[in-house]
């Protein structure tokens, strides 16, 4: 099978790379940043995706499948990058999908979409509605890519369109949405709060995305790890010392005295739980995890 | 600093119970066994020599698997909640414990949020209780709600309006319903008067005022009566009728066992 993969330098996505090059696929690699090192059976093309280079790789190749990874945060990118890569780049990766015959297109996203509040279920299906624009308006960017893409399924019938929500990575890269907010010494918390965290492990992750293209998944779908777990114990067995703040003071002290740097309008994320249940996912694909929160903390803490 | 707080007993009855905690002590909804057993230590303070809980019919709660435990609520604060899941715990062989539900807006405040998770106390939502049963955990549901702890002095021990979505749920996830009858909570915490402005204040549903103004329970002896198990035939998509009557069942059934609990109470004293 061929397949391209968009953010192809990504973490994450590289291990998807090298899962789908050991089944015996051939993979086309698209991202702007370099992945120098990268293994035979990986094409690589440093392009933007919205570009006429990238739809080339689409009409020259012809992919059977895509996995679209080059999605951005609020970590990462400013407001307008965040805009312009996760809802154009989005579009243009469906629009070249549709147009040169791809079978099967996966939107890997991201399960903070679903938003933290206090009048949400633990482990939520993938009826329950998107609240992040409201309860973190830095991830309604997002939230408009995972639902552009949903609506593709019925947009555009000839493409078998997935989108996953997966939940926060963490593993010995050390990078991620997760991985930023712990990495200073001390880990705030909003006093009086302690929400459940949700994690897998990075190459469960890349285990789960090859399942999905595996299974010719074609819908909305949930992608859980372990068990979660309260972010005060996740601080602690990661080697951090979680610190409770005041709410009122909670914004100031972000960025400061070994506090890790978030936006003030992530306070909703770090007072309430975001659980999803994966069953759907996991009955549909045979996907479990290989690692169990206590690996996976392990993992990110001693590499 | 939590091992401190905990009982010797309640650490070794922790040990037969059925939550499956992982190596950290947590489990799949957030129960934590330290948590767990700083409540039950305060708890068996309060049920032991505080209310002093005289509880009857609790091998009617069964040993395993999903079950609803259906009540009357009273008294202002929900000690009868507390009480309950007191019994369950130190009364059953091997003990179980209790998921409860607690209101919506108690999630917004800093440290019952936390506390309320760690203890198996989630937010009450459907979605909560059908997760609860099947994990086969024992789910305690008031179906009076905040209705019924709120209400007056004057109108004790009269049953008010019983929502049906437990109902729903108990025939979606046949779940058998244990009734039980708590007697005591409305001595206990007298409400004479609601103050609306601190209610408004704190967005809780109401404020109870008793007649010595703070609003602590009085060391008053409670009885908590549970029922035998009561089993409904249907899959929770019955109509409102067939549920209404149903509802009403349970209603009578509870309502016979707070009186059941008042005679006892009247005979002892």
């Amino acid at each position: 099978m061929k397949v391209v993969i968009t953010g192809v330098s990504g973490y994450v996505a590289r291990r998807v790379a090298e899962v789908l090059v050991r089944d015996g696929h051939q993979v086309f690699g698209i991202d702007h940043r370099p992945w120098p090192d990268a293994p035979p059976g990986v094409q690589m093309h440093r392009v933007d995706v919205r570009k006429r280079p990238a739809e080339d790789i689409f009409r020259t190749h012809t992919p059977d499948a895509v996995i679209h990874m080059a999605t951005v945060t609020y970590v990462s990118a400013s407001r307008e990058k965040r805009y312009r890569l996760n809802l154009g780049g989005t579009r243009a990766v469906w629009n070249y999908c549709d147009r040169y015959g791809v079978e099967q297109a996966i939107f890997v996203g991201r399960h903070t979409v679903y938003g933290a509040a206090p009048d949400a279920p633990l482990y939520r299906g993938e009826d329950e509605p998107l609240l992040a624009g409201s309860t973190f308006p830095n991830l309604a960017d997002l939230v408009a890519a995972d639902l552009y893409a949903g609506n593709a399924i019925w947009r555009l019938p000839k493409v078998r369109t997935a989108v996953l929500r997966i939940v926060y990575s963490l593993g010995p890269s050390r990078r991620g949405t997760l991985a930023n907010f712990l990495q200073g010494p001390r880990v705030p918390l909003v006093m009086g709060y302690d929400p459940l965290f949700q994690f897998i492990h990075e190459h469960d992750t890349a285990d789960a995305i090859a399942a999905a293209l595996y299974s010719q998944l074609r819908g909305v779908y949930n992608v859980t790890g372990p068990q979660p777990i309260p972010l005060s114990l996740l601080a602690k067995a990661s080697g951090k010392t979680p610190v409770p703040i005041p709410e009122p003071f909670f914004p100031s002290f972000l960025g400061r005295f070994g506090f890790s740097r978030l936006p003030k309008a992530s306070i909703n994320h770090v007072k309430y739980p975001v659980v999803l249940d994966g069953s759907t996912f996991a009955n549909e694909t045979g996907f479990k995890p290989m690692f169990d929160e206590v690996q996976t903390m392990d993992a990110y803490r001693w590499s | 600093m939590w091992k401190y707080l905990t009982d010797a007993a309640v650490s070794e009855r922790l040990n037969h119970v059925d939550i499956p905690f992982n190596t950290y002590g947590i489990d799949h909804f957030g129960i934590s066994r330290e948590h767990v057993g700083t409540f039950y230590s305060g708890l068996k303070l309060l049920y032991e020599n505080y209310f002093r809980v005289i509880t009857t019919g609790v091998e009617n709660v069964p040993d395993t698997g999903r079950a609803m435990l259906i009540g009357n609520h009273s008294g202002g604060l929900p000690m009868d909640a507390m009480m309950t899941i007191a019994a369950v715990f130190f009364e059953k062989e091997p003990p179980r414990h209790t998921m409860g539900m607690v209101e919506k807006f108690a999630q917004k405040l800093p440290f019952v949020s936390q506390w309320s998770c760690r203890i198996g106390q989630l937010t009450g939502l459907p979605e909560h209780a059908v997760a609860m049963l099947k994990a086969e955990r024992l789910l305690m549901v008031f179906p009076e709600g905040a209705r019924g702890t709120g209400k007056l002095y004057k109108d004790r021990y009269k049953l008010v309006r019983f929502g049906t979505g437990f109902m729903r749920i108990a025939l979606q996830t046949k779940s058998p319903i244990v009734p039980f009858g708590f007697v005591g909570g409305e001595e206990a915490l007298p409400t004479i008067y609601h103050a609306k402005t601190l209610a408004k204040l704190f967005r809780a549903p109401y404020w109870p005022v008793p007649p010595y103004l703070v609003p602590i329970p009085l060391p008053v002896q409670c009885r908590l009566v549970f029922g035998e198990p009561m089993y409904f035939e249907g899959d929770g998509t019955e109509s409102d009728q067939i549920i209404d009557s149903y509802v009403a069942q349970v209603r009578d059934r509870i309502a016979a066992l707070v009186d059941e609990g008042r005679v006892a109470r009247r005979e002892t004293e």
